[in-house]
């Protein structure tokens, strides 16, 4: 186990290691940031001065080799824009994404999942048929639109909710959050339900497809003729039987909704990391789109070790084999 | 996986059917899929004959006016006709605009898918036939895009490519390949190992010939479903990318650009210009979802009557 576990680790590792190349080389490739940095009426030695201060006259392996040197220190630059430590930029944005993210997919978790069961349970009734017809919508029609469609509904021609913002929040922790407080609550919902339409799709399908392999096992069959009633056997058995698809899928999800929230964070102006990733790459702000894209990478293959981990817990053939 | 569609049907009259013609009959079973396909069909024409049939030509500058700009729909312009889904900021016709930007988001969704297909298919095959260590290699690194959402992968692409229509068509590809490897390879690599094929290759038969006239048509169905869905995928994620700002320039806009434009003035209620593309670019994008959702289903074995 240890051996597998030792070659996941550098094989995630490696990983990371040809990202952060990558990475570098393409941001490296595209705009000058001087444009950015230093306004034109600067003299010649103010040019310079600044060129040399962000180390951008040294040859590219060596400001790679420089960012490098910086990062395993955990430092990520400064932003060009903001002129703030990216790592304080992103730590300040960051609660507000976490906030949406998890509200949006346990969302999805707790409705889906009932929805799901049910139409699996009568797959033919017209109940059915209705949830899966969302499901359908809730893939195919972009979340953009969705969010569009949901402020033009809710903010402009009802004018029960607003179009944007966090609204306000509360202290926990030392962050604010927008969940304590009722207006927050208001500002939180129309983007949550936007981010977890996608969502919802897959549990109502995974929670469809495992219901109804379930209901025609020996399971059910046995549970009722115990005399078990209808709602114990789905509450009690066929939900545990279902779970375990659902938990790995929720897992994995919870990973791409956070590259979805970019999407979400720009229409509702929500100001998490997504809006600031869109925001820094229209403005070349460097610094900021690699630490990003680093932090996105190394969140990745984070999920991936431990789910390929958690699998080996549970096969033992994976463990055994070595490589998978 | 074998070949649901290759199978030999029951009866001696059916021996004459091709499978594609069975394909077909099957396909048309099914009323809902048969009326998406019309749909489908109904606007890829529409966009192939956007110059004939719409009022106006869009991208002709001349042609505009300012004064006939913002204008809600039923509006009578200085062109003389009624703008039947109103005009845009620019003041041009708006379904002009539309059936232009339906040509733009088609062309994108296929190209890409297209070049998607055959790329992803190359390697997948590639992997099934080689096996051992160029397998290990090309499915690693496919099974780790795949674990990376695609949008977030196509953003950076077009924020490190720049802007422009080849390099956003490198972006969806890029974030669309993996998809089609991993069809191809499953479905080719269940092939390599049938007898069939170990025997073909003890012939003097060539690698290419086995691959193209044995493994490819078996992995062909799968990866059909596949290229229907990623089309839509694909005009779904160009809308978003034009959406968030870095798509196509805005000279030809696509139907994601086009409600893109219009967001700004939705707030004061002229929604108009944003809710009627989307509502092409809805309606084009769930009916090839339609298609593509029926075709697995008649090409599933496991659901096979």
């Amino acid at each position: 186990m240890s051996g597998f576990i030792i070659q996941r680790l550098l094989q995630a590792i490696v990983v990371m290691a040809v990202m952060s190349v990558i990475v570098f080389a393409g941001i490296y490739s595209i705009g000058n940031p001087l444009e950015i940095l230093i306004p034109p009426e600067a003299t010649q030695d103010v040019r310079e001065r600044t060129i040399a201060r962000f180390g951008l006259d040294r040859p590219v392996v060596e400001q790679y080799f420089y960012y490098i040197r910086n990062l395993l220190q955990g430092d990520l630059g400064r932003s060009y824009i903001y002129n703030e430590p990216v790592l304080h930029l992103i730590s300040g944005r960051l609660p507000a994404t976490i906030e949406l993210v998890l509200v949006s997919v346990l969302g999805a978790l707790f409705i889906g999942v009932p929805l799901g069961m049910l139409a699996g349970y009568r797959p033919d009734a017209w109940s059915s048929r209705i949830i899966m017809a969302v499901s359908i919508l809730g893939f195919s029609v972009p979340t953009f639109w969705v969010g569009l469609i949901l402020i033009l509904t809710f903010a402009v021609e009802l004018g029960w909710l607003p179009s944007g913002g966090r609204g306000d929040t509360a202290e926990l922790f030392g962050t604010a959050w927008s969940f304590l407080t009722l207006n927050g609550w208001s500002h939180l919902v129309l983007p949550a339900i936007n981010l977890a339409l996608f969502k919802l799709a897959i549990m109502i399908r995974l929670a469809r497809a495992g219901t109804r392999e379930v209901m025609l096992g020996d399971t059910v069959k046995f549970a009722r003729a115990a005399g078990l009633s209808e709602w114990t056997i789905m509450t009690r058995h066929v939900l545990k039987l279902i779970s375990i698809p659902i938990v790995t899928v929720f897992g994995l999800e919870l990973g791409s909704t956070l590259a979805f929230a970019v999407v979400t964070e720009t229409i509702f102006s929500w100001p998490g990391v997504g809006k600031l990733i869109i925001d820094s790459i229209k403005n070349l702000d460097r610094p900021v789109m690699m630490a990003y894209l680093m932090l996105t990478a190394g969140l990745f293959v984070t999920i991936n070790l431990v789910v390929d981990l958690v699998y080996a817990l549970l096969d033992p053939r994976l463990r055994r084999g070595g490589a998978a | 996986m074998s070949d649901p569609v290759m199978k030999p049907l029951t009866g001696d009259a059916s021996k004459a059917i091709s499978p594609w013609r069975d394909l077909w009959w099957r396909f048309c079973e099914d009323r809902v899929a048969l009326f998406a396909f019309g749909v489908v069909v109904l606007l890829v024409l529409m966009a192939l004959f956007a110059p004939l049939i719409s009022p106006q030509n869009p991208y002709d500058l001349s042609g505009l006016s300012l004064r006939d700009a913002r204008r809600p729909p039923g509006f009578v312009g200085s062109g003389g006709y009624t703008h039947v889904l109103g005009t845009d900021a620019q003041g041009r016709d708006l379904l002009s605009a539309i059936l232009y930007g339906l040509r733009v988001s088609l062309q994108i969704g296929i190209t890409a898918g297209a070049v998607a297909l055959v790329i992803g298919t190359s390697i997948g095959i590639t992997a099934a036939y080689a096996r051992g260590f160029v397998e290990a290699i090309l499915m690693r690194i496919v099974d780790l895009q795949l674990s990376f959402p695609p949008i977030l992968l196509a953003l950076v692409l077009v924020a490190l490519l720049g802007q422009g229509q080849a390099q956003l068509v490198t972006a969806l590809v890029a974030a669309q390949y993996a998809y089609f490897a991993r069809t191809a390879f499953g479905a080719a690599s269940a092939e390599r190992s049938k007898d069939y094929v170990e025997a073909a290759a003890a012939t003097p038969l060539s690698a290419r010939r086995i691959v193209f006239r044995h493994i490819l048509p078996n992995a062909m169905p799968a990866l059909i479903v596949v290229a229907t869905v990623q089309i839509a995928y694909a005009i779904a994620l160009e809308a978003t990318l034009s959406f968030l700002g870095l798509g196509l320039p805005v000279t030809e806009p696509s139907l994601g650009m086009l409600i893109s434009n219009g967001v700004k003035y939705m707030m004061s209620g002229r929604t108009w210009m944003s809710v009627y593309p989307g509502i092409m670019l809805i309606i084009l994008i769930v009916a090839i979802n339609m298609v593509g959702d029926h075709l697995r289903d008649i090409l599933n074995p496991r659901l096979d009557k």
